[in-house]
C-alpha cells in the first residue's frame, strides 16, 4: 500500500487527527513541516505506521493504542503520554513527562529525555538512549524504564512495582527507592527491552536495577512524607 | 457518671472556648498515635453559608408567578462552547465526582440510577470508570485527575464530558488518599497498584504545570475525542477568581467551583478544616470573573457549576441566584442513599461514632454499605432502592427551587438573580455581595 502524505503546511492538524482516527484505517502515513506541532498523531486507535518527518510540539502520540509513530526529530512535552499499546519512537531528544501515566506500549526515545520521564507510569516500558532528567519515574506504578546513560536527581521517588535500569550515574534517588540485586530473570528482561528498542549491543550487567523499598506503602507514625 | 448540660451549668463547669472537647480529644488522639487524623466529610465548623441569605419573595414591585400551574424551566445546558454533544440536562443538580474506591460499586451504580431517572449527570472520580457506572449513568462526566488511576483513552470516548480536576474544595492543593482497607482486589487492579497499600494521589498533574500547559492538555483532549464532549475544569475554591479567569483562558466549556465544604472519602482533618474558603465566598468571585470575560450566562458562555454544601432546593436556588447555572452534590447525595441513617445506629456506636456523625469514609467499615469495598456491608445497600431514594431527594431539591423561583417571579430557576437576595450577617453580605437585609449596604461596596 503507497504511504499517505500529509503536509501540515497544508492541512491542519484537525484534519490529520481526523483522517487517522477514521475506523478500520491501515497503512503507513507521512506527516511533514510538523513544525513544533502540539497534539500530533494522539488518540490512535490502528495498528497504522505514522512517520513524522521533524520536531513535534506537546503530547505527540497521546493515549497511542496499537499504532507504531516515529518521531524523526525531537519531542515536547508528555511525549506518548498514557499510552496504552504500540510503539513510539523519538529520534531525538524529549522535553519533561515522556511516557507520563503510559500504561503499555514502548516508547523509545533515542537521545535525552528531561525531567519527569516516566512519571506515573503504570505498564509501559521505556527505553532512552541518553539521560533522563530529575524527577523521572516519580510514583511509577507498574512497566520498565531502561536508561544508557545517566539519571538525574530524585530517582523513582514514591516508586511503586515499576522497575527501573541505569547503566548510568544516578545524581540522587527519591524516596524509597533503591538500588536492588540484578538477578538473572532481571538481565534476561533487561536483555529483551533493549533488543526491542535497537540496543542489542548493550551489556545487561553493567546495568544497576532500582524498585522500591515498600517502607512507604503504609502511613505509620514514623513516616515523615 | 456522665453529667447532662444542666448538671454542668449547676456544677459551674465550663467548657473552654479554645480548647474544647474536640480539640483536647484530638490533642490526646494525635499523642496516642503520633500520626494525623485522616477522615472523609467535608469541613464541620460553622461557616458563612447559605443559611445566611434570604430571598426577597414578590410582592407590589415584582410578580409572582402561581405556585402549582405555572411553568417554571429547570433544563440547562452545559459546554455548548465548543463540543459537537454537549450535555442537555433536565435538572440544574448534578452529582460530583467521587471514586469507585472511595464508595462501592453498589453506591456507584445507586448514584447513576438516581442521577439518570431525573434526567441529570453523574461523575466518575480518581480511579476510573465502571461498566456499571456507565451503564446506569445517562449522562456521565469523567474526571481527568493528576494520578490519572485507571485512565484509558476507550473511557474518555465513553464519556458524556470530560472534568480535568485541579482540586476539590476539601483540600485544595491535596492529592487523593485511599487507605488500605479500600484497596481491594478490583481496586487495585483498577489503578494498578499493589492490594492493601495505603495510596496516595498526586496534587500536580504530571505532565502540565499550568495554565498555559492545560490550554494545550484541553486541546489534546478535544484532538482525542474529535471535538465531541465539553470540558469542564474543576477547581477547589481559594483564589477563585483568578482561577476561574485562567480556566476560561485555558479553554474550560464549564468550570466546577467546589467550596471548602464539599466533601472528600479520606483527608487529613486539618487540611479539611484550614484550607480553602467557603462556597458562599466564592461564587461571586467566579461569576465576576466569568461576566469580566464576557461569558457568563451566554449561548456560546461557560457554564459554572457549584458544590460544597448544597442540601436543600434553597441553596440550590441561593447558588443559581448568585450566578451558578448548576449544582453538584456528594455528601447530600450519599444521604440520601442511606448514610447516616438511624436505621445503623447502633453499628455507628460500636465503631465509636453515631448516626449524624459518622465521617470515616476512609475506614471502609461504614455500616450502610457505602464508602466500603467490603463484600458483606456493600450488600446492605440496595442500588435500586438507593437510586429510587436519590431521585427522590433530587426532584425535591428541583421542586423547593421552583417553588423559590415562582416566588420572585422567574419563569425558569435560572433567572434568580442577586437582586432577589438579601444576607442576615455583614460576613454573608460582603461574601455573596448582597445587600444587608433591610439595607442597601453590600460591605466594601459603600453605600
Amino acid at each position: 500500500m503507497d504511504q499517505v502524505i500529509f503536509d501540515l503546511t497544508q492541512m491542519p492538524l484537525r484534519e490529520v487527527n481526523a483522517a487517522l482516527h477514521a475506523p478500520g484505517l491501515a497503512g503507513d502515513f507521512l506527516v511533514e513541516n510538523p513544525a513544533g506541532a502540539h497534539n500530533l498523531a494522539v488518540g490512535l486507535t490502528s495498528p497504522v505506521n505514522v512517520t513524522v518527518q521533524g520536531h513535534v510540539g506537546y503530547y505527540a502520540a497521546g493515549m497511542n493504542q496499537r499504532a507504531s509513530v516515529s518521531i524523526l526529530g525531537n519531542a515536547g512535552t508528555g511525549v506518548a503520554e498514557n499510552m496504552m499499546s504500540g510503539t513510539v519512537t523519538v529520534r531525538g531528544n524529549a522535553s519533561q513527562s515522556a511516557g507520563a501515566t503510559a500504561h503499555g506500549g514502548l516508547l523509545v526515545i533515542e537521545g535525552n529525555a528531561a525531567a519527569r520521564c516516566g512519571i506515573s507510569m503504570k505498564g509501559v516500558d521505556i527505553v532512552v538512549g541518553g539521560n533522563v532528567g530529575h524527577g523521572s519515574a516519580f510514583m511509577a506504578q507498574a512497566g520498565r524504564m531502561v536508561v544508557r546513560g545517566d539519571a538525574g536527581d530524585g530517582l523513582g521517588d514514591s516508586i511503586y512495582e515499576a522497575r527501573l535500569y541505569v547503566r548510568g550515574t544516578v545524581a540522587s534517588l527519591g524516596a524509597d527507592c533503591v538500588a536492588k540485586e540484578m538477578r538473572p530473570e532481571h538481565l534476561e528482561e533487561l536483555a529483551a527491552l533493549l533488543k526491542s528498542a535497537g540496543f542489542e549491543g548493550d551489556d545487561p550487567a553493567a546495568y544497576t536495577r532500582y524498585g522500591s523499598a515498600r517502607t512507604l506503602y503504609h502511613f505509620h507514625a514514623a513516616n515523615s512524607y | 457518671m456522665s453529667f447532662t448540660s444542666d448538671d454542668r451549668s449547676r456544677l459551674g463547669l465550663r467548657e473552654s472556648a479554645t480548647f474544647d472537647r474536640a480539640t483536647i480529644a484530638g490533642i490526646q488522639r494525635a499523642a496516642e498515635t503520633g500520626v494525623y487524623d485522616i477522615r472523609g466529610w467535608g469541613a464541620k465548623r460553622a461557616l458563612p453559608h447559605f443559611d445566611d441569605l434570604l430571598f426577597l419573595g414578590a410582592s407590589m414591585s415584582r410578580y409572582p408567578l402561581e405556585g402549582y400551574r405555572e411553568a417554571c424551566g429547570t433544563d440547562v445546558v452545559l459546554g455548548g462552547r465548543n463540543a459537537k454533544f454537549p450535555l442537555r440536562l433536565d435538572i440544574p443538580v448534578t452529582i460530583a465526582g467521587m471514586s469507585f474506591g472511595a464508595l462501592s460499586g453498589r453506591a456507584k451504580d445507586a448514584l447513576g440510577r438516581g442521577a439518570s431517572e431525573v434526567g441529570t449527570s453523574t461523575t466518575t472520580g480518581d480511579g476510573g470508570m465502571t461498566p456499571e457506572e456507565r451503564g446506569q449513568s445517562k449522562h456521565l462526566v469523567y474526571q481527568y485527575l493528576p494520578s490519572r488511576y485507571g485512565m484509558n483513552p476507550d473511557d474518555l470516548r465513553k464519556a458524556d464530558a470530560i472534568e480535568v480536576v485541579l482540586g476539590q474544595g476539601a483540600k485544595p492543593g491535596g492529592g487523593g488518599m485511599l487507605l488500605g482497607q479500600k484497596i481491594s482486589e478490583r481496586v487495585a487492579g483498577m489503578r494498578t497498584l499493589p492490594q492493601g497499600i495505603d495510596q496516595r494521589s498526586a496534587s500536580r498533574h504530571p505532565d502540565w504545570t499550568g495554565p498555559d500547559d492545560l490550554t494545550i492538555k484541553i486541546l489534546e483532549l478535544r484532538e482525542i475525542t474529535d471535538w465531541e464532549k465539553p470540558i469542564y475544569v474543576k477547581v477547589g475554591a481559594s483564589r477563585t477568581y483568578y482561577d476561574v479567569k485562567l480556566a476560561v483562558h485555558a479553554g474550560a466549556d464549564v468550570v466546577v467551583v467546589d467550596g471548602m465544604q464539599g466533601g472528600t472519602a479520606a483527608t487529613q482533618d486539618v487540611f479539611i478544616e484550614h484550607v480553602g474558603i467557603p462556597t458562599l465566598a466564592a461564587i461571586p468571585q467566579a461569576v465576576q470573573a466569568l461576566q469580566e470575560l464576557g461569558v457568563h450566562r451566554k449561548p456560546d458562555g461557560v457554564q459554572l457549576i457549584v458544590s460544597g454544601g448544597i442540601r436543600t432546593g434553597a441553596d440550590v436556588a441561593k447558588a443559581l441566584a448568585l450566578g451558578a447555572d448548576a449544582v453538584a452534590i456528594g455528601t447530600a447525595a450519599l444521604v440520601a442513599l442511606g448514610d447516616n441513617h438511624p436505621r445503623w445506629a447502633a453499628e455507628y456506636e460500636k465503631l465509636g461514632s453515631a448516626a449524624g456523625f459518622y465521617d470515616d469514609y476512609q475506614d471502609g467499615r461504614d455500616p450502610a454499605g457505602i464508602s466500603t469495598q467490603d463484600p458483606q456491608l456493600e450488600q446492605r445497600l440496595d442500588p435500586v432502592e438507593g437510586g429510587r431514594r436519590l431521585a427522590n431527594y433530587l426532584r425535591v431539591l428541583t421542586m423547593e427551587a421552583q417553588t423559590i423561583a415562582r416566588a420572585c417571579g422567574k419563569a425558569h430557576v435560572t433567572h434568580l438573580e442577586p437582586e432577589d437576595l438579601v444576607a442576615l450577617t455583614i460576613e454573608s453580605a460582603a461574601m455573596a455581595r448582597v445587600p444587608l437585609a433591610g439595607t442597601g449596604w453590600i460591605p466594601g461596596q459603600g453605600l
